[in-house]
C-alpha cells in the first residue's frame, strides 16, 4: 500500500462529463468569490467576524449560509433524479447509469436531511433562542463555534467525495448487508460514515450547548412554563438528539469496525445481523424526524400568534402536545419495517403508538386554528408559508397515518407513495417551517428587510411545485412502482413522471426567486432597514432588542413576567427605557480554535476514508493537541465598558425614536 | 438542457395521448387475490376515516385566514387563548378517530399476517423463493423443479413462500396480490398470497440491493387451473418449454453458479433470462439459508460454551441452535416439521 493509501489518480473521475462540468463550475464559482473578497478587502472581515466568531447569532447566519448551499447541492441531486426517470421510460435507459444515478439518490437524501434541513434548523435556533430566554449568548460559546465547523467539515467531505472517489451506493439509510464491505468495496460507505460521524458529534454537542443554555441562563422570572413556545419546541427537539444521535453514532461506529477491521455485526456470515442495523438505524431515524419537524411547529407557533396581534391559544396544550410527540417519536421506529416479518402484535403495537401521536400533532393544528380565530391575520410572507403548511401538512400527515396501518403497509412500503408522503411532511412541515422562520427573523438577524413580492413568488412556486411534483408519486405508489428504480417500462407511468417533472422545475423557479430575493434585498437593503428592531410587533424578547442585535443582545438583563414579554413590556410602558447609567458586560472573545480542531478532523476523516494511516493519526494528534491548547488558554474573555454600552443603546434608542 | 426538454414535451404529449385513461391498471388498487382485496379495502377504509378530521381542518385554515383576515371588521380579542371547551374537543376528535383507527389495525394486522397460512379448502403449495444479486430464484419443493425470474402457480390455490437472500436484502412483492415480506441472508421469512384470477402479473423486488435492481423483475403467472399447472411442471420436467433457458438439477454447483454475480461498479447489468431447473436436490433451499451459520458455530465454540458438531457440517439440524436472541420472535428458522416437507 502506498503512502496514499487507496488514493490514487484513478480515484479522480475526469472519464465522467457531467461531474467534469460540475467541478469546473465550482472552481469558477470558488475563484469569482476569492476575486470578490480580495477586491473588497473582505479576507479581514471574513475571519475576524465571522469564521472565528463566537457569537451565536452569527453562528446561526452561517449554518443558514451552509444549509442554502447545501439546498442548491441536494436540489440539483433531485432535478438529475427527476431528469433521469422522465427520460428513462419504456426501456429507455436514461442518461444516468446505476453506478451514478445510485450515488445521487444517497446523496440527496443524505445532504437534504444531514446537511441542509439540520443545519437550517440549528441556524434558526442559534439566532433566536438565546435572545428569546434574555441570555447574552449561549452556554459555552466556543463550543458552539465548534459544532459549526464540525457539521461544515462533514458537508465538506460529503462534497470531496464528488470529484475524489465516489460517494455511497446504499440509499441514505446505509443497509447492511449491501453498506458492508462484501458488496460496499469501495470509499462510497466510507464517506457516508465519516461526513455523518464527524458533523453528528457537532449536532450533539449543540443540543449540549442549548439545554444548558435553556435550562441555566433564562432571564429573571421566567420559568420554565414561561418559555416562548418556540424556544420549548427547540428545547424538545435537543432531548431528543441528545438521546438519539448517540445512537446513530453507535451504530455507524458498528459498521466501521465491521468495514475496517472485519468485525461481524451486520454481515451475513459470523453470526452478524443487519435486522440490528436496521432497528438501531431507525431508533435514531424516527426521533430525527421530529428533531427536523418540531423547531417548525413552534415557529408556526410564533409566526401565527405575532401576524394575528394574539397571545397563542393553548400554550399549555402546546407544550404538552411537543412533549407527548417527543417521548411516543422514541417507540415507533418498527414502522419503517414492517415488511421484516414481526409479528402480528409487534407490527400491530407499532402501528398504534405511531397513530397515537397523530392525536398530539392534530392539536397543535386545532391550536394554530383557534389563535387565527378572532384574531388580526396580516397575509405577510411567513403567514403564507404556514398556511401552506397546514394544508400540506394535513395531507402528509393523513398518509402517514394511512402508511401506520401495517395491512396497508405491507403494499405500500417502499414504494414512491411512502416517498410522496415523507416529502409532504419534511418539506411541507420543516423545510416551509424553516423558509417561514427566514422571512419571520431575516430582519432582525440581517437589520433589512427582504422584497415581499419575490417573497411571495418563492412561495407560490414552493407550494403548487410541490403538489405537482409529489401527488403524482401518490398515485405512482398506487400503480405499484418503487423507489430507487433506475429506469422503467411500464407506459402508465409515464404521464405521472412527467408531471412530477414539471413539479420539480416549478419548485427550482421558487429557489431561483428566493436567491433573486437575497440578491435584491441586499442590493436595496439601504432603503429597507429595520429601524425599530420591532418589525412585525412582535411578543418575545428577541423583539426586544436593535436589529441586527448588539453583540451582546442585551444591556441589561431584562425581567420577564408573562409568555408574551416583549408585549407585556410595550404594555407596561417598559420598553425601550433609557436607563442612567450601565454596568460591564462580560463576554467571550473569538477564536481559531474551533476551525482549527475541526479542520484536523475533517483531514483525520478523508484520510481514515483513503486507509491514509499516517495522516488520520497524524489529523487526530493535532486535532487533540489544539483541543488541550484551547483548554489551558486563560486569554477567552473581555469586558464592554459601561460607556461604550451606554453609547450604542443611545444610538438604537435615537433610532427607534425616530421611527 | 433545451434538447432534454423537448424530448420530455414530446414524450408528455405522446403519453397523454395514449396513457391517461388507463387508470389504476395493474397496481395495488386493483387486486387479483383476496389479501390485495382485503388491503385494498384497509386502505379505503382509513383514508375514509382520516377525510373526517383531514377535511374540516383543510377547510377551517382556509376560511378562519379568510375571515379573520386584517381589514375585515370581525371580532377581535387579543387576550382570548384559553377555552377548555374547545381544548376538550380538540384532544377528544382526534383521540376518537385513532381509537376507532386503533381497533381496525389491530384486528386487520392479524387478520393480514403474513406469516399466517391462507385459509382455503384447497391445500397450499409451497414455493421457496431466494433473492440474488439480482434476479430471483423460486424452488418447488413439492414438484422438484426451479426456476428463474419465473413464478408459476395456480389459481385458486394458496401459495406458501419461504423467502430468503443470498446476498443482500430485498423484498418480495407482487403488487396486484398483496403483501410483500424481506429477504435477508441466513433467515426464512414468510408470505401466504392467492390469486383469484388468472392472469400473469408483475413481480418486483421492493428494496433497494444495488446496481442491478432496477432489472429484478419476475412474471408470476396464474394458471387457469391446477391441470394447467401440473402440464407446465410436466414440461419444466421434461424440458419441453422451448422458449427459456433449460437446465438441468439444481445442486450446490449450479446454485453457486446462478448466484455468482459482477461486482465491477460499471458493469451493465442486464435482468436475468428465464431459466428452469428439472430437477433439484432435496434441501437445496435449506442448506444455503445454513450456511451463513457456519461460522457462528466457531464463534460458539470459542466463547467457550456447548458445541454442536453437527453446526459446522452441512446437514445441521437446526433445532438445537438457539438464535432467539437475534430474531424477531415470529422470524426464527423454520421448524423441523416444515424442513420435513422440504426433504
Amino acid at each position: 500500500m502506498s503512502i496514499l493509501g487507496k488514493l490514487s489518480l484513478d480515484a479522480i473521475p475526469y472519464h465522467e462529463p457531467i461531474l467534469v462540468g460540475t467541478f469546473s463550475a465550482v472552481v469558477v464559482g470558488a475563484l469569482a468569490l476569492a476575486y470578490l473578497l480580495i477586491k473588497y478587502n473582505l479576507l479581514g472581515v471574513l475571519w475576524r467576524d465571522w469564521i472565528t466568531s463566537i457569537d451565536h447569532k452569527r453562528l446561526g447566519v452561517m449554518y443558514i449560509v451552509l444549509a442554502l448551499v447545501m439546498l442548491l447541492r441536494g436540489f440539483s441531486d433531485a432535478i438529475m433524479m427527476r431528469l433521469q426517470l422522465a427520460l428513462a421510460t419504456n426501456g429507455d435507459p436514461g442518461y444516468l447509469p446505476p453506478h451514478h444515478y445510485d450515488q445521487v439518490f444517497t446523496a440527496h437524501g443524505v445532504i437534504m436531511i444531514i446537511f441542509m434541513a439540520m443545519p437550517f434548523m440549528i441556524g434558526l435556533m442559534n439566532i433566536v433562542v438565546p435572545l428569546q430566554i434574555g441570555a447574552r449568548d449561549v452556554a459555552f460559546p466556543f463550543l458552539n463555534n465548534l459544532s459549526f465547523w464540525l457539521t461544515a467539515g462533514g458537508a465538506i467531505l460529503i462534497n470531496i467525495s464528488l470529484f475524489v472517489g465516489e460517494f455511497a451506493k446504499t440509499g441514505w439509510v446505509a443497509y447492511p448487508p449491501l453498506a458492508g464491505l462484501q458488496f460496499s468495496p469501495d470509499v462510497g460507505v466510507d464517506y457516508y460514515i465519516w461526513a455523518l460521524q464527524i458533523s453528528g458529534i457537532g449536532t450533539t454537542l449543540t443540543a449540549v450547548n442549548f439545554l444548558a443554555t435553556v435550562f441555566k441562563m433564562r432571564a429573571p422570572g421566567m420559568k420554565l412554563m414561561d418559555m416562548p413556545i418556540f424556544t420549548w419546541t427547540c428545547t424538545w427537539a435537543n432531548i431528543l438528539i441528545a438521546a438519539s444521535f448517540p445512537i446513530l453514532t453507535a451504530v455507524l461506529a458498528m459498521l466501521t469496525l465491521d468495514r475496517y477491521l472485519d468485525f461481524h455485526f451486520f454481515t451475513n456470515d459470523g453470526g452478524g445481523n443487519s435486522m440490528m442495523y436496521i432497528n438501531l438505524f431507525w431508533a435514531w431515524g424516527h426521533p430525527e424526524v421530529y428533531i427536523l419537524v418540531l423547531p417548525a411547529f413552534g415557529i408556526f407557533s410564533e409566526i401565527v400568534s405575532t401576524f394575528t396581534g394574539k397571545r397563542l391559544f393553548g400554550y399549555k396544550s402546546m407544550v404538552w402536545a411537543t412533549a407527548s410527540i417527543s417521548i411516543l417519536g422514541f417507540i415507533v421506529w418498527l414502522h419503517h419495517f414492517f415488511t421484516m416479518g414481526s409479528s402480528a402484535n409487534v407490527n400491530a403495537f407499532f402501528g398504534v403508538m405511531t397513530m397515537v401521536i397523530a392525536v398530539p400533532t392534530g392539536v397543535k393544528l386545532f391550536n394554530w386554528l383557534f389563535t387565527m380565530y378572532r384574531g388580526r391575520l396580516r397575509v405577510t410572507v411567513p403567514v403564507l408559508w404556514t398556511l401552506g403548511f397546514m394544508v400540506t401538512f394535513t395531507i402528509g400527515g393523513m398518509t402517514g397515518v394511512l402508511l401506520a396501518v401495517p395491512g396497508a403497509d405491507y403494499v405500500l412500503h417502499n414504494s414512491l407513495f411512502l416517498i410522496a408522503h415523507f416529502h409532504n411532511t419534511i418539506i411541507g412541515g420543516a423545510v416551509f417551517g424553516y423558509l417561514a422562520g427566514f422571512a419571520f427573523w431575516f430582519p432582525k438577524a440581517m437589520g433589512f428587510h427582504l422584497n415581499v413580492k419575490l417573497g411571495k413568488a418563492a412561495f407560490w412556486c414552493w407550494l403548487v411545485g410541490f403538489f405537482m411534483a409529489f401527488m403524482p408519486l401518490y398515485v405512482l405508489g398506487f400503480l405499484g412502482m418503487t423507489r430507487r428504480l433506475n429506469h422503467t417500462n411500464n407506459p402508465d407511468w409515464n404521464i405521472w413522471l412527467y408531471i412530477a417533472l414539471v413539479g420539480a422545475f416549478i419548485i427550482m423557479a421558487g429557489i431561483i426567486c428566493q436567491l433573486l430575493q437575497l440578491y435584491v434585498g441586499f442590493r436595496d437593503r439601504k432603503d429597507n432597514l429595520d429601524t425599530t428592531g420591532d418589525p412585525w410587533n412582535g411578543h418575545t424578547l428577541e423583539w426586544s432588542t436593535s436589529s441586527p442585535p448588539q453583540y451582546y443582545n442585551f444591556a441589561k438583563i431584562p425581567t420577564v413576567s408573562d409568555i408574551d414579554a416583549f408585549t407585556d413590556m410595550k404594555e407596561k410602558g417598559e420598553a425601550y427605557v433609557r436607563h442612567e447609567s450601565y454596568e460591564a458586560i462580560h463576554m467571550p472573545k473569538n477564536t481559531a480554535a474551533g476551525i482549527l480542531i475541526s479542520g484536523c478532523i475533517t483531514v483525520m476523516g478523508f484520510a481514515l476514508i483513503w486507509h491514509i494511516w499516517w495522516l488520520a493519526a497524524l489529523g487526530l494528534f493535532s486535532a487533540f493537541v489544539s483541543l488541550v491548547v484551547r483548554a489551558y488558554t486563560k486569554d477567552v474573555d473581555y469586558y464592554v465598558q459601561p460607556d461604550e454600552v451606554a453609547r450604542i443603546e443611545k444610538a438604537h434608542l435615537d433610532s427607534v425614536a425616530k421611527g | 438542457m433545451i434538447l432534454l426538454l423537448t424530448r420530455i414535451l414530446s414524450k408528455i404529449a405522446l403519453a397523454i395521448t395514449v396513457g391517461l385513461l388507463a387508470g389504476c391498471q395493474g397496481g395495488v388498487l386493483d387486486p387479483k387475490g383476496q389479501v390485495g382485496v382485503d388491503e385494498k379495502q384497509l386502505i379505503i377504509l382509513s383514508t375514509v376515516l382520516m377525510l373526517l378530521v383531514v377535511v374540516p381542518v383543510i377547510f377551517m385554515t382556509l376560511y378562519f385566514a379568510w375571515k379573520y383576515r386584517e381589514g375585515r371588521d370581525e371580532i377581535y380579542e387579543p387576550k382570548w387563548s384559553h377555552s377548555t371547551k374547545i381544548e376538550v374537543v380538540c384532544w377528544t376528535v382526534p383521540i376518537i378517530i385513532v381509537l376507532i383507527l386503533g381497533v381496525i389495525t389491530w384486528k386487520s394486522t392479524h387478520a393480514l399476517d403474513p406469516y399466517k397460512p391462507l385459509k382455503s379448502d384447497k391445500d397450499h403449495i409451497t414455493v421457496e423463493v431466494v433473492s440474488m444479486n439480482w434476479k430471483w430464484l423460486f424452488i418447488y419443493p413439492e414438484q422438484g423443479i426451479a426456476t428463474v425470474n419465473q413464478l408459476v402457480f395456480p389459481t385458486d390455490v394458496p401459495v406458501s413462500f419461504k423467502i430468503s437472500s443470498e446476498g443482500t436484502m430485498n423484498s418480495f412483492f407482487i403488487p396486484q396480490l398483496g403483501s410483500q415480506i424481506y429477504s435477508m441472508a441466513g433467515m426464512v421469512t414468510k408470505l401466504h398470497l392467492i390469486a383469484n384470477e388468472p392472469g400473469t402479473y408483475k413481480g418486483i423486488s421492493a428494496n433497494y440491493s444495488g446496481p442491478g435492481f432496477t432489472g429484478m423483475k419476475f412474471n408470476a403467472i396464474a394458471t387457469p387451473t391446477e391441470a394447467d399447472f401440473d402440464a407446465w411442471v410436466a414440461g419444466v420436467k421434461a424440458g419441453t418449454h422451448d422458449d427459456v433457458i433449460n437446465h438441468a438439477i439444481l445442486d450446490q454447483a449450479s446454485y453457486d453458479k446462478l448466484a455468482e454475480y459482477n461486482t465491477d461498479p460499471h458493469h451493465v447489468h442486464v435482468a436475468t433470462p428465464v431459466q428452469y431447473y428439472n430437477s433439484i436436490k432435496p434441501g437445496i433451499f435449506h442448506d444455503n439459508v445454513m450456511k451463513f451459520m457456519k461460522d457462528h458455530g466457531k464463534v460458539e465454540l470459542l466463547k467457550g460454551t456447548s458445541f454442536d458438531s453437527k453446526m459446522i457440517k452441512g446437514s445441521m439440524d437446526h433445532s438445537d441452535m438457539d438464535h432467539s436472541s437475534m430474531n424477531h420472535s415470529e422470524m426464527s428458522h423454520e421448524s423441523p416439521e416444515h424442513m420435513e416437507e422440504d426433504k
